[in-house]
């Protein structure tokens, strides 16, 4: 066990952590940030994508130690100074972007990242970009919908039936 | 409607707030005071006596509390199965016990051998490596047909083979569709696997077990779609806890598509090592334990055969269907193959003699259950996929044979030869609507660009029909289902004005604090904002049977409508005293009470007030208080259908298949949110496509699971999948539930998967290989391409 100490959402925190804890584990564990979810064993579903000095990292495939004196924002720290929804938030929110909401934070900072770096996507990019999360239940369509809504784009003949 | 509110608005769903922002709650992010942590150890064989455990070097390791095997469940019950099947010849079925921890032989990889408690995760871990285990291997039953060979090794050894049951149905009918096959005109034969899944919600299952010894009070946090039937299941035969001693808590569930249905050795085991240690106890899922713990879905080996006479009528279906139950009993494993299964192999179609064999198999497996459509997508794709063979054969259109055998919009209610009676339906039209908004019209001009491009373009249809809302508790009693199947409600009418409904349902995902509130806004006339869903806790809701099977809105919102009418017309009668009126003239609009025909009125928060100070009113015939119970029991099943169009673009030199447009034309009755609906539709679709062409869990034939990460079992991701068409504007209503709902929550899981094959088997057939008959899913690049080049 050695201390850890790191700035997560504007804050600097410190906690204790073994050599072998995930930084997904002492978010949630250590540092009690339960936003930041694990659903796999293997570095695949990005349900724990985090930001690590401004990269997307999925938080499961790093040490808490490697994190040390880093800057990490979490979907806890995502909403604006006032606490309402940031844009790409709304965005899920407006667009049905989730249903049971396990994949979302992961998704939320996946998206966050990719509009960081690209604020016009096309829809293949956005699908490209979100290759690393997986989500069970929307079929992606409402998520791809609302990221491309949420980079000012017009999304409102999307996925429509034929009238 | 209420602005915003009511019923057919697409609201924003208010408990998103809480999840986009970290706020959610859910059972992994529950932490007691003074908790330990559960490790299991699990069987690395799929089949093997135990013949020693050592659990000493274990016990001894730092920071463990305990370590439990089988022999600290000796006074335990074993895991109940939930419903229990008779077979052809009137024997109920075979029903070994499924003990918490494997006790004498271990039956799958991943079955339970022991459990370390300890301080943390890790030392828990780190002990249960100490564990020594002696464990003489066994053969495996893997292969279901192999399984039932008279040489087999037994999962059981008290049973006399790996046969659970061979269920005829409908028996009586047996000879008379012999005698159809006798004298058709055409027979179209189908033998077809329906590949075995994890349902892969993507939050793993949690526990977390804490006991209060002064009160006696067991409460159990877990991931389930039911928390009361845990509560029933777990209390009354596995732990022996009443249920005013156990409270079951499920609070934010990421996903259940099923699989968190079903009682699970490890809510036991928490709940029990809780008492045991007299301290909270947790355990979480990891994904490799998921997989190889998790019930998993479909697994069914399939032949059917369809009989025509000259004229293209369907005569007669007969069906022999070997369906794998794993190596034990899950909660409602013999449900599916069956009831689930048999009663919908009418399809949209008026074939009038149908004959389903379904033989269900003990393999050394993980038990298979009910996953999202559970049998429905299973008598689906074999009726869809043998429709459209026999279409081929024909050489007729697979659509206009579909539309000359639909059941017609006149003959509803229709009495299927398998038990079920369809209220309404019009399959005329959402085939129709499902050609309009796929553009078929466009069609050739697509496919000649995909030929330039030495792509091979198809478009396959499938038209399914569900039976939901489940279900009638005298009916599923008859067919030996061990549980009532209603659902209850409470609505909570607080001084002021607000309102608190508590309901059995569960939400995972379906956004019933949005949706359900929107129902009772519009029976009122209130705000929705005053109106809260409460749920999950079995401390605070009336005895719910949960979330499965479409039925939330149908059963558990009509609960919802029968406890809210009770409200109304104590309120009228509130209304009645404050107006000095007759009830009979009171009139609720708007939120506001009436006399008809005059100018007085009061409003809702004025008789709910009066309801709670009752200084004006009528104290002698009405109580005080303003709070009603109801239990709603259907009177039939509801039977959404749709049809459903896929068109693909599949690669000659590689086999790869690529989704470009998928449509969905469905009925599901009246609609309360359209945005909640599509996004069912959506995410069951990929569930569907995900089977058709990515998703299969596999055995090799020792019993080791080979698809036992994301890294072997292929979800689907973003960019597997195109935008989706979504229309439901053909909408019959369901005729006996008060809303007129059907349910939409499984719809696109099971009636895409053989769309999606038809239409690669039409692509091929166009390009000239129409050598190519039927491909099993999951319809992967090499499958595609052997069956193109003929291997
Ligand atoms: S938990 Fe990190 S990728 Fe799955
Ligand atoms: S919303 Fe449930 S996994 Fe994405």
């Amino acid at each position: 066990m050695a201390k850890l100490t790191m700035t997560v959402n504007g804050r600097t925190l410190s906690a204790d952590a073994e050599g072998r804890t995930l930084l997904s584990d002492f978010l949630r564990g250590g540092l009690g940030l339960t936003g930041t979810h694990v659903g796999c064993d293997t570095s695949q579903c990005g349900a724990c994508v985090v930001h690590v000095d401004g990269q997307a990292v999925k938080s499961c495939s790093m040490l808490a130690h490697e994190a040390a004196g880093s800057t990490i924002t979490t979907i806890e720290g995502m909403a604006n100074a006032d606490g309402s929804l940031s844009t790409l938030q709304q965005a899920f929110q407006d667009h049905h972007g989730l249903q049971c909401g396990f994949c979302t934070p992961g998704m939320v900072m996946s998206a966050a990242a990719l509009l960081a770096e690209n604020p016009k996507p096309t829809e293949a990019e956005v699908r490209h970009h979100l290759e690393g999360n997986i989500c069970r239940c929307t079929g992606y369509h409402n998520i791809v919908k609302a990221v491309l809504a949420a980079s000012g784009q017009d999304v409102s003949g999307v996925g429509i039936a034929a009238e | 409607m209420p602005k915003d509110g009511g019923i057919g608005a697409s609201t924003k769903r208010r408990e998103d707030l809480r999840f986009l922002t970290g706020n959610g709650r859910y059972t992994d992010d529950i932490n007691l005071r003074g908790q330990a942590f559960a490790h299991f150890l699990r069987s690395d064989v799929a089949h093997g006596r135990i013949n020693r455990i050592d659990t000493a070097a274990a016990a001894a390791m730092p920071g463990v509390l305990r370590v439990f095997t089988a022999a600290d469940f000796a006074a335990v019950g074993g895991l109940p199965c939930g419903w229990c099947v008779t077979d052809k010849h009137g024997q109920p079925m075979r029903e070994p016990k499924h003990p918490v921890l494997a006790d004498g032989k271990v039956r799958h990889v991943g079955d339970p051998i022991a459990v370390v408690v300890a301080e943390t995760y890790a030392q828990a871990r780190d002990a249960a490596e100490a564990i020594v285990v002696d464990i003489t291997e066994l053969p495996a039953a893997i292969n279901m047909k192999a399984a039932l060979a008279p040489d087999a090794p037994l999962v059981h050894d008290d049973l006399p083979s790996n046969l659970c049951y061979d269920w005829g149905f409908v028996e009586d009918n047996k000879a008379a569709v012999d005698e159809a096959f006798r004298t058709a005109a055409h027979v179209t034969t189908l033998e077809l696997v329906n590949n075995r899944l994890v349902a892969n919600p993507m939050e793993p299952r949690v526990a977390v077990g804490d006991y209060d010894p002064w009160n006696d009070q067991h409460t159990l946090y877990t991931t389930s779609q039911n928390p009361h039937v845990i509560r029933l299941l777990m209390g009354a035969f596995v732990l022996g806890i009443p249920e005013h001693k156990l409270r079951v808590v499920a609070p934010d569930v990421g996903g259940g598509f099923g699989t968190k249905i079903f009682h699970y050795a490890e809510e036991a085991f928490c709940t029990f090592a809780a008492k045991q240690l007299k301290r909270p106890v947790k355990w979480t899922c990891s994904r490799s334990e998921a997989f190889m713990t998790d019930a998993h879905g479909r697994d069914h080996v399939t032949k059917i055969e369809l009989a025509l006479d000259k004229d293209n009528n369907f005569t007669a279906i007969r069906t022999e269907t070997y369906a794998n139950m794993g190596a034990y009993l899950s909660t409602f494993a013999p449900s599916v193959p069956t009831w689930l299964h048999g009663t919908l192999m009418a399809g949209n179609y008026r074939t009038p003699l149908i004959y389903v064999n379904v033989k269900a198999v003990f393999t050394n497996t993980v038990p298979v259950d009910a996953y999202r459509g559970a049998g429905r997508p299973e008598a689906t794709f074999q009726l869809e996929r043998v429709v459209d063979k026999a279409a081929r054969e024909l050489g007729v259109d697979p659509i206009e044979l579909r539309r000359q055998n639909f059941i017609k919009p006149d003959q509803f209610p229709y009495q299927t030869p398998v038990a079920v009676v369809y209220d309404t339906g019009n399959y005329h039209a959402t085939l129709d609507k499902l050609l309009e908004i796929s553009d078929i019209a466009g069609f050739e001009a697509r496919r000649a660009d995909s030929a330039r491009r030495g792509k091979l373009r198809g478009f396959g249809v499938a038209h399914y029909i569900e039976a939901c809302g489940i279900a009638p508790s005298n009916l599923v009693g008859q067919l030996g289902a061990r549980a009532g199947l209603y659902e209850s409600a409470t609505v909570r009418v607080n001084a002021t004005g607000s309102i608190s409904v508590y309901t059995g349902s569960h939400a995972h995902g379906q956004g019933h604090e949005t949706s359900f509130a929107q129902v009772v806004a519009e029976m009122i006339g209130i705000d929705a904002k005053q109106i809260d869903i409460v749920h999950g806790d079995t401390a605070n809701t009336p005895m719910g049977m949960g979330t499965y099977g479409s039925r939330s809105l149908a059963v558990g919102g009509s609960a919802i409508v029968k406890a809210t009418n009770k409200i109304i017309n104590k309120a009228k009668k509130i209304a009645a005293h404050l107006l000095e009126a007759s009830e009979d003239d009171i009139e609720l609009k708007d939120g506001k009470f009436s006399v008809a025909g005059t100018d007085k009125s009061v409003d809702w928060a004025g008789v709910t007030l009066a309801a709670y100070v009752p200084h004006n009113y009528p104290l002698e015939n009405l109580e005080p208080g303003l709070e009603e119970t109801a239990f709603y029991d259907p009177s039939n099943f509801t039977y959404p259908s749709g049809g459903y169009g896929c068109e693909v673009e599949v690669d000659p030199e590689t086999g790869k298949v690529e989704i470009v447009a998928f449509s969905a034309a469905d009925d599901f009755g009246n609609i309360v949110n359209p945005m909640i609906v599509e996004g069912q539709v959506q995410g069951g679709l990929a569930q569907g496509i995900g089977q058709a062409l990515l998703e299969s869990c596999v055995y090799d034939d020792n019993g080791q699971l080979l698809s036992g990460s994301y890294m072997d079992y292929a979800m689907p991701r973003a960019d597997d999948l195109p935008m989706f068409k979504v229309d439901h504007s053909c909408n019959t209503p369901c005729t006996h539930n008060p809303l007129g709902v059907k349910g939409c929550g499984e719809a696109g899981a099971i009636g895409s998967p053989p769309a999606v094959v038809n239409a690669v088997i039409d692509a091929l057939h166009r390009a000239g290989h129409t050598h190519v008959t039927h491909i099993d899913m999951p319809l992967t690049p090499a499958r595609v391409w052997a069956a193109i080049n003929g291997n």
